[in-house]
């Protein structure tokens, strides 16, 4: 039975906690409307590149012209894989959901005898991928010190991989994030980059196809606008993992705040159980005393 | 008055303008054009230069524009630019931060990308001149 000066400090110590966790909360639900602001700022620009870039893969079709980037090497021996985690921890179950989905597919891969290569995007998968792949992690980058996502730190992972490509280092590359879907959920989501699928968006513009001119030619304009796209498609990821790692905080945070709530509530009752239990001990001692006399 | 079209300039990181305008200047690779409305669809490369707009008001506005390329339809034009920045917040030694970097990668390139980056290295300078008054 813990006496009544350990139970004070014991109630003094949840209380602090439940104010840094409060004060995390906060700073997670300030960041989050942050982060939600510049996803949806970027949506425009995603939203006509995908457009746009239907339009042009319609007009270039299947040809021979098509850059390697958007039809592949042909191949599906080597699978390149890019997780895009958080930087740091303290947000439920946001890190590891990632981490879980990707290694179920390079399990996958591995089953089906395919070399996988992993780039890590962020400390946290790296910490939790490097436990059992870690001789398939071939790069990590790291955006501890960046404080504010910029389309410049997507630009060069983007570069990375496409050089990484053209050395023909890899055939297949997909794209681990977590969607965005609100504050308590976020979907961690697969997305192949290379070779680029343009199927289901070009259904969607298929209304809207004039007859461009291309200045220059349209295989050109395809050769300078996939690798943007490969960049904007990873900028859009991160943008939307801060996004959700700031919803996971927030939420991770709140439970934390409520559950030290009634953790000091039950220990207050248990301290002021003592209390008066004390104070009835003195007394019957102090009466039986006096009926003595 | 000439008719007006909607003109979008969008980076990734976000929608700079959508706007009515009359007339937008765009220095695409193959050399400026001018849209106004009614252009026929047309999709270009563009590359770094100042991007000049005149609104339905009449007012005009400059921005500067890093690469991107440009998506115009007779309605009206959207300029996906890599990086975009109103003239008036253009701060000079970010363009000159760029031009050392291509410089540094200007060391080692081959040939071809030389050319290019050599190509890249006068388009940024000449949008220095034009925007920077001296």
């Amino acid at each position: 039975m813990p006496s009544l000066k350990d139970l004070k400090n014991r109630i003094a110590s949840v209380k602090a906690t439940q104010k840094i966790t409060k004060a995390m909360k906060m700073v997670a639900a300030a960041k989050l409307r942050r982060a939600q602001e510049a996803a949806e700022a970027a949506r425009p620009y995603s939203q006509r590149m995908a457009a746009v870039l239907a339009n042009i893969a319609q007009a270039v079709g299947a040809d021979d012209a098509a850059p390697r980037l958007m039809t592949g090497t042909g191949r599906n021996d080597t699978h390149l894989l890019i997780v895009c985690t958080a930087e740091r921890g303290l947000c439920g179950g946001f890190n590891s959901q990632i981490a879980r989905h990707a290694r179920d597919h390079v399990r996958k891969l591995l089953a089906e005898g395919k070399t996988v290569k992993i780039i890590c995007v962020g400390k946290k998968g790296f910490d939790i991928l490097r436990r059992e792949f870690a001789s398939l992690i071939i790069d990590r980058v790291d955006l501890r010190e960046v404080r504010k996502i910029g389309f410049e730190n997507a630009d060069r992972i983007g570069h990375k991989v496409i050089e990484l490509f053209e050395r023909g280092e890899f055939d297949v590359c997909t794209l681990f994030y977590s969607e965005f879907k609100s504050v308590i959920s976020q979907i961690p989501t697969a997305q192949q980059l290379i070779p680029a699928s343009a199927g289901p968006v070009a259904a969607e513009t298929e209304s809207n196809s004039a007859i461009y001119e291309y200045e220059p030619d349209a295989a050109a304009i395809l050769s300078d606008l996939i690798p943007r796209n490969i960049s904007v498609q990873i900028f859009r990821a991160l943008l939307e993992n801060v996004a959700g790692e700031m919803g996971a905080k927030m939420s991770a945070m709140d439970n934390a705040t409520r559950n030290a709530g009634e953790m000091i509530n039950k220990l207050t009752l248990n301290y002021n159980r003592q209390r008066q239990a004390q104070i009835t001990k003195e007394l019957i001692e102090i009466i039986s005393g006096a009926e003595a006399l | 008055m000439a008719d007006s079209f909607n003109f979008e300039l969008v980076s990734p990181e976000r929608l700079l303008l959508s706007a009515q305008v009359t007339e937008v200047v765009i220095p695409a690779t193959e050399g400026e054009m001018t849209v106004m409305a009614n252009h026929a669809p047309t999709m270009t490369t563009v590359k770094p230069g100042v991007v000049t707009v005149k609104m339905a008001d009449g007012k005009s506005e400059r921005f500067a524009v890093f690469g991107g390329f440009a998506d115009i339809l007779p309605t009206g034009c959207t300029l996906l630019a890599e990086s975009a920045v109103h003239v008036d917040e253009l701060d000079p030694s970010v363009l000159e931060n760029r031009i050392a970097v291509v410089r540094a990668e200007l060391e080692g390139a081959g040939d071809e990308k030389k050319t290019r980056l050599e190509q890249f290295i006068a388009e940024l300078t000449k949008l220095g001149e034009i925007v920077i008054p001296a």
